[in-house]
């Protein structure tokens, strides 16, 4: 039975990581990361876990040690932000490649430069091609929700990838919110017991990892990293139908609110879809066929559920929270719109960059990004390609 | 502890014959000198370098023993995860053995690129060893200098030029930083003195806590050296007090072996391509201020291990 508690984002997110109790975790702090290896670190300090907590010099080390742990044989997480993120870069990449099932929190921060210590999402934008699984959460609720399912997804035997849950930084990491929490033992029932085929450990059976592989082998094995990628759509579904029978949450690919019939939507991932879902709701009101599809799965990309849900409206606003400086909007307006294209049929696509650096998004712009649609929905060429939302000129 | 090595000879190679290191590579006659100290499974990480792709080609391996590799950087930090993770399992039942974990980087896998996830690990105090195979260069790009290559060589991003005679800065003393770390054990050693370089390793596995071992590994390649000079020049690097063997016990400072006669660095030198520019009478001063340096270093590890 769930329980009410009132926790910010990364209160929720280390109360997961409590329940969880992984064998390993290694961190370093980082604004707005922070407090969640506080917590971890008090965990442990008052004997709540049995975690060794492995507190390295730096997030590369930290990316680099959690690999150690979890080849190891480890349920092994880490947690980070921005820079941090940016710095392990490199060892993102091999986590993946080990196919590793590591759970990474990550509390999405501009990246620098210039230096900004609030929400946008090109921290984990710029980590999206690095073979981790990305869920996106709105709110703390499903922060945690999206962690422990996590767990679960990362760890089967189809797929065996590392995932990265994200939260908005201090929009919900910082923020208190009634949330409902499982009990300890659930999660416990839930994720399981970690046995992992092959670790370090096995004395019967040493294994090599990140050996040399060269012309010979080398893309074999991004192939079949690649089938495990798309692997792990069906798990993800799976994973949430089970999640749902023990919380009662529903959790798909992505959430298609007031859908059905819309004629034209707005498409965004985080915090900022609770606003947009007030602005439908208003527009609904007035008879508006409007609707919103919140990105929850990133990667892999759900191109065929998307294409099935947004191939029936005729106008669509794609909002980043992060450019990709390609002249081509953001990574989200360029997937959807490459997801789209096989469509005989397909909607207009606009893309909008908003609330870089933290920049607030307020009901008036959504406003008139919604505007924008339904004129183009009528047939009407209102908008420029991408628009920088919000931006003073 | 003492070494027998008619016992040691028995046991099994841990780094086994078919990798494909050079001939008269200093990397694998330490390793496995090294790894005979040892009397546990054990799970070896190793830096991007010479050791770690010659021993690891896929689906080949030449170690008998689990292994891991991330990256360049960072076998430190990769090792104290495992580290991390045997310690969570050990104490929750799921893993039997006693194990051992040894990282392996080249000097520049540890002096310049990994020296901050190396601080990091043995401050943490990981129940672990380092060692540092120092062939002064980074010697799997070809030969680059390092911050352990010693003044005066010719490297290729140090090349002898019209202007400039080689390197132009003395080598890093990591061995005497990592003691500054005040870790159980740090130690500096040679494959041409194996007793004292396996005693080490005893020591260094025998510690709860953080070792570090750096030991001299030279390149044919890389040093312009016959592949059957591998060992004398190891001697003459011990003997010249380039590279003098001691060890740091619990803070403890500890001549490990004193040669009979100090010879000239020149001796070692002389042996070497990349310091052969170094004997035209221009550079005498070069070869002058290499010895000074050695001299300086030699006096200071003699104070600090209370030796006159």
């Amino acid at each position: 039975m769930g329980k009410r508690v009132a926790l910010t984002g990364n209160e929720a997110i280390a109360l997961g990581m409590r329940q969880i109790n992984p064998d390993v975790v290694a961190a370093y702090p980082i604004t707005p990361q922070t407090d969640i290896v506080q917590y971890l670190a008090s965990f442990v300090s008052d004997g709540q876990v049995k975690t060794e907590l492995v507190t390295v010099e730096s997030e590369h080390s930290a990316m680099s040690a959690t690999i150690g742990a979890a080849a190891a044989g480890a349920r092994a997480m880490t947690a980070t932000s921005s820079q941090g993120l940016a710095l392990m870069w490199e060892v993102v990449y091999i986590a993946a490649s080990f196919r590793l099932p590591i759970v990474m929190p990550v509390v999405n921060r501009a990246l620098s430069g210039p230096i900004n210590i609030h929400c946008d999402h090109s921290d984990s934008m710029g980590a999206r091609d690095s073979g981790w699984i990305q869920l996106y959460s709105e709110s703390a609720q499903e922060a945690y929700d999206n962690l422990l399912q996590a767990v679960r997804i990362a760890e089967d035997k189809r797929v065996l990838l590392p995932v990265m849950v994200c939260q908005d930084g201090f929009i919900t990491s910082h923020s208190m919110e009634n949330l409902e929490i499982l009990q300890d033992e659930e999660v416990r029932t839930f994720i399981g017991e970690y046995k992992p085929d092959y670790t370090l450990l096995d004395t019967e059976r040493p294994v090599m990892y990140g050996p040399l592989d060269l012309q010979n082998y080398y893309f074999e094995h991004k192939k079949q990293q690649a089938e495990a990628m798309k692997a792990a759509l069906p798990v993800i579904l799976e994973v949430a139908d089970e999640y749902k029978k023990l919380s009662g949450r529903e959790y798909k690919l992505f959430e298609a609110y007031r859908m059905d019939d819309a004629e034209y939507a707005v498409v965004i991932m985080g915090s900022a879809a609770g606003t947009t879902r007030v602005v439908v709701d208003e527009l609904r009101a007035a008879g508006e066929k409007a609707g919103l599809l919140k990105l929850r799965v990133f990667r892999p990309f759900p191109y065929k559920a998307l294409q099935e849900v947004l191939g029936k409206v005729k106008a669509v606003a794609v909002m980043d929270r992060a450019d990709s400086f390609s002249g081509f909007g953001g990574p989200v307006f360029t997937e959807i719109r490459a997801g789209l294209y096989d469509l005989e049929i397909r909607p207009k696509i606009s893309g909008y960059i908003y609330g870089l650096g933290g920049r607030d998004l307020g009901i008036e712009e959504i406003r008139r990004v919604f505007n924008d649609i339904k004129i183009i929905a009528q047939g009407g060429d209102a908008v420029e390609f991408v628009t920088h939302l919000g931006v003073r000129e | 502890m003492s070494v027998n090595l008619k016992e040691l000879s028995k046991k099994p190679d841990i780094l086994t014959p078919g990798h494909r290191l050079c001939a008269g590579c200093g990397a694998p006659i330490a390793v496995r000198q090294l790894l005979s100290a040892l009397d546990n499974p054990v799970v070896i990480g190793n830096a991007t370098g010479c050791l770690e792709v010659s021993t690891s080609i896929f689906p080949y391996s030449a170690w008998n023993c689990s292994w891991i590799h991330s990256a360049f950087e960072n076998a430190a930090a990769t090792i104290s995860g495992v580290e991390a993770a045997y310690r969570s399992l050990k104490k929750q039942g799921k893993v039997k053995e006693d194990f051992k974990f040894i990282a392996f980087g080249g000097d520049g896998g540890t002096y310049d690129i990994g020296f901050q996830s190396l601080s990091g690990a043995m401050e943490r105090g990981h129940n672990m060893v380092y060692v540092c195979y120092d062939n002064g260069a980074y010697m799997n790009t070809g030969v680059q200098r390092s911050s352990a290559t010693p003044l005066g060589a010719d490297t290729t991003t140090s090349p002898v030029g019209a202007v400039v005679p080689g390197k132009l800065q003395h080598r890093k003393d990591l061995t005497a930083i990592m003691a500054a770390h005040n870790i159980p054990y740090v130690a500096q050693g040679s494959p041409s003195h194996f007793t004292d370089l396996i005693k080490k390793m005893k020591k260094a596995l025998a510690v709860e806590g953080p070792a570090f071992i750096n030991v001299l590994a030279p390149c044919p390649r890389g040093w312009r050296t016959e592949t059957s000079e591998t060992i004398s020049l190891l001697r003459l690097a011990v003997d010249t007090c380039f590279w003098p063997l001691y060890e740091v016990e619990n803070g403890k400072w500890n001549l490990t072996f004193r040669p009979k006669e100090k010879k000239p660095v020149e001796e070692w030198l002389k042996h070497q391509g990349r310091f052969r520019h170094l004997f035209k009478p221009e550079n005498r001063h070069l070869i002058d201020e290499f010895q000074q340096y050695v001299d300086n270093s030699w006096e200071t590890l003699l104070k600090r291990c209370e030796v006159s």
